[in-house]
């Protein structure tokens, strides 16, 4: 038996216990989901596990946890799962590897980018940019790439994700279950434990909301770069307003903010995870986690930075870091635990739709 | 070697326990409590638990509905026959809305009322997350209080004094033996039920078969100490919470999943492949007590649930996945069973089936006739391919045997005499008021009750001194 099917029969054994106890059903989504069944698949493994937030509620209140013999983790042993179905879907396919070696691979994607960019750059970095980036890295050059790139991967995102709907199985979805998922993905409703007192991650101890706060700063503070880098095109494209923009212009606030909360967020997260207890973790799905929120904190500090030593002669080299995080980061994308993006939110629509046609 | 003193010695570490250790600190008095297991075992048969039964007069934000001291005693009275003493079952029931109050009050959290699959929602409070969560809480807020657990202690012997209690114990950790020496001793340590050569002492033989629902913990060391201390023993050993478990089931731990729900839907055989008793005879709280005693008293203690495939839906799905064939003699051959015996006894029951309007949330009108062991109601024939089978066994939930205690828990002695400063609570004394059947989440509400009572009077004993 190949570790795949041993994980996969794991979390449908698993499944099977719970729905046989049931006392873990006013935890989660996971618990009450697993209810609506009476035989579990792969596809419901993959459904439940991208549905589990890992709070580790669960596991401190299971009967069957190790020590006994069952062996009940759903926040451990749903972790590899997920893990897995990100492989499993990961297009194109060979690519799933990235998975595997998360940490090694990211690693040395920053590393040829940087190398390209310095080199591409390699005539300008002493320039005097006065603050303009387009002296360093022609503007050509960047729309270019980050459009090629951004596409691609995009375009890769894409197919995953249809992959992994019908695998999963989304029939019977209707549009009302994208809004009612979109509410759940927003406030992470299922992140807040029974009556938003939080969870005890990550060590069992007092309950807060703390991994909650944690992951708000950093996915609104991800969007809110995104917004910010959206609102730049714009001007850029459609009014000819080009950069270097003011600090007090929309684009240079909500990439300020964004930044700082995206920074915050991760910093946050990394210490909550560091500090977690070893038996809510997969110890082999650690270094897809890290190697995001590295990446996330990376693309953070340096367009901070970048922003606040912008006239100063470290500009060429803070810019051509910036560059090179972001433009790694989105071409890792499709295979790095930023699919757990999608993956989740997909998992909360069909939950949605299931608790509508269960009613 | 030295004593250690105290001021109230909590022995056990579950339910009862706990609320009791909670309430002497509370009462103002230094507690040490002692665990026998080690901390990731902690908490007894508690942490199997799911609910407590609670009256309440009109909907609360965890239980639905209403429900009455005398609805609540009615449902004792019907599942233990009458065997229950009025005076303690209503004197519990009364205290159970204050006590579900009290443990929230202590950080205990309970189900919303419109959760929980067991359509028990109205006369029972589900802990949000089940027994175990319950335990982690009263823990929690024990640490908190500056109560002193000790986990891997096991207590083995009592010295009752006017004075004092000595209690001797095997630190397990350290591998010595202590001597304890407290004011006031409150004992809610369990039964006997995972203690297999007491098993054996009462039941005999077939004790060796029996599984045991859960922890292996409850020795009844306490129990026979308070008995050779000349304490007043209450009960008949072979009486407790029996059921009809999946075989496959642990020896200790299986807990609530091992349980088999569809006896009712099908038919129950013994190793001679015949059946032995009316699978259809009432709804599951009282099948649920009786098919651990019919299995246990079967050869072996082994029987088999065999249903067809038209009532696979019909039942809680299970921990075990079922024994699959597409005939009974292929389904003989993989449980051991003789396949003509089998064949027969099908077939008989089959042609024994009266055809009525299935309907499994009524006592049906589906039943046989002419058959030496009749199914009074869901009878259907076994005419369905898959078949399905589970093997079944004794499960032990809890024993009955006990010691006498006032409404005041203080243990009360062969002699009459009441003890000042030694105190049960929980299972260790639910037989002052059940002795037989069992009605879900009400050893809970003894031990909650009772519990808070031990620990206050504990304390108190110490002010009057």
């Amino acid at each position: 038996m190949n570790e795949n099917e041993a994980l996969y029969n794991k979390a449908i054994r698993l499944s099977q216990i719970c729905n046989a106890c049931r006392y873990c059903e006013g935890f989660c989504a996971v618990f009450p989901a697993m209810e609506k069944r009476r035989e579990f698949h792969i596809k419901d493994a993959d459904y439940l596990a991208n549905l589990c937030h890992q709070c580790g509620e669960c596991l401190y209140a299971c009967q069957y946890a190790p020590p006994h013999e069952f062996d009940l983790d759903v926040p451990r042993d749903f972790a590899a799962v997920r893990k897995e179905s990100y492989k499993k879907f990961a297009t194109p396919k060979f690519l799933g590897v990235a998975f595997e070696k998360a940490g090694l691979l990211t690693s040395i994607l920053l590393l040829i980018v940087l190398a390209a960019f310095l080199a591409l750059g390699s005539g300008n970095l002493g320039k005097d940019a006065a603050g303009n980036f387009y002296e360093i890295t022609s503007y050509k050059t960047m729309v270019g790439m980050f459009g090629f790139f951004a596409a691609i991967s995009f375009l890769m995102i894409l197919v995953s994700c249809f992959k992994f709907t019908s695998h999963i199985d989304f029939k019977g979805v209707k549009f009302v279950d994208f809004i009612g998922a979109l509410k759940d993905a927003l406030s992470l409703k299922h992140l807040g434990g029974h009556n938003y007192e939080g969870c005890t991650f990550p060590n069992g101890e007092d309950r807060s909301n703390l991994r909650r706060y944690f992951h708000h700063f950093t996915f609104y503070g991800f969007m809110l770069c995104v917004g910010a880098t959206s609102v730049a095109a714009f001007y850029d494209h459609f009014l000819s307003y080009h950069a270097p923009y003011p600090f007090f212009s929309v684009p240079k606030l909500l990439g300020t903010v964004g930044g700082i909360a995206l920074a915050i967020g991760c910093t946050g997260l990394f210490a909550m995870k560091l500090k977690a207890d070893p038996d809510l973790l997969d110890a082999k799905s650690l270094n897809i986690d890290y190697a995001l929120i590295f990446m996330l904190f990376l693309s953070a500090i340096s367009g901070l930075l970048l922003m606040i030593f912008r006239d100063s002669a470290a500009l060429a080299y803070l810019l051509i870091l910036h560059l090179s995080a972001i433009l790694s980061f989105f071409i890792i994308a499709p295979y790095s635990k930023m699919m757990h993006l999608f993956y989740r939110y997909l998992a909360l629509v069909k939950n949605a739709k299931e608790c509508r046609t269960h009613a | 070697m030295g004593e250690i003193n105290c001021d109230i010695l909590v022995i056990g570490g579950g339910n009862a326990a706990l609320c009791a250790a909670i309430s002497a600190k509370e009462n103002g008095a230094d507690v040490v409590m002692l665990e026998s297991s080690p901390k990731a075992w902690r908490g007894g048969n508690s942490q199997h638990t799911r609910n407590l039964r609670s009256m309440h007069y009109g909907p609360t934000d965890v239980l639905t509905d209403t429900y009455s001291e005398d609805e609540f005693f009615e449902d004792i009275y019907k599942v233990t026959k009458g065997q229950t003493n009025e005076e303690f079952a209503r004197y519990v029931i009364k205290n159970t809305p204050e006590v579900v109050k009290w443990a929230k009050s202590h950080g205990v959290r309970f189900q919303g009322s419109f959760g929980g699959t067991l359509q028990l929602g109205r006369t029972n409070a589900f802990f949000l997350g089940g027994g175990k969560s319950l335990v982690n809480s009263y823990y929690k807020e024990a640490k908190k209080m500056g109560i002193k657990v000790l986990y891997e202690h096991e207590a083995l012997s009592l010295d009752i004094q006017k004075e004092y209690i000595g209690v001797k114990v095997k630190d397990h950790a350290n591998a010595q033996i202590l001597n304890f020496k407290a004011d006031a001793c409150v004992i809610a340590s369990g039964g006997f039920e995972s203690n297999l050569d007491k098993l054996q002492e009462a039941w005999g033989k077939p004790a060796k078969n029996f599984l045991i629902r859960g922890t292996k913990f409850n020795q009844g060391k306490m129990l026979f100490a308070l008995k050779d201390a000349g304490a007043k023993i209450i009960g008949d050993p072979t009486q407790g919470h029996m059921v009809a478990i999946d075989a496959r089931a642990p020896k200790y731990d299986g807990g609530i999943a091992s349980r088999v729900d569809c006896v009712s839907l099908g038919i129950v055989v013994n190793k001679e492949a015949k059946r032995f008793y009316d699978e259809g005879e009432d709804f599951w709280p009282k099948r649920y007590a009786i098919w651990g005693r019919l299995v246990a008293s079967q050869e072996d203690q082994i029987g088999y649930s065999i249903t067809d495939h038209k009532v696979l839906k019909r039942y809680m799905p299970p921990l075990f996945e079922p024994v699959v064939a597409n005939s009974l003699d292929e389904l003989a051959d993989k449980m051991g069973l003789d396949a003509a015996a089998l064949r027969k006894t099908v077939d008989e029951y089959n042609a024994g089936v009266v055809e009525g309007k299935f309907d499994h949330t009524v006592l049906d009108d589906c039943h046989t006739e002419g058959l030496e062991v009749n199914k009074t109601h869901w009878a259907q024939k076994i005419d369905t391919p898959p078949f399905y089978c589970y093997p079944l066994r004794p499960g032990v939930t809890f024993t009955y045997l006990g010691v006498k205690v006032t409404k005041e828990a203080a243990v009360v002695m062969e002699n009459g005499e009441v003890c000042k400063n030694l105190f049960a609570a929980g299972e260790i004394m639910a037989g002052n008021i059940l002795s037989q059947g069992y009605c879900a989440g009400f050893g809970m509400s003894i031990g909650s009750v009772f519990g808070r009572i031990a620990g206050r009077e504990a304390a108190k004993s110490r002010e009057q001194k």
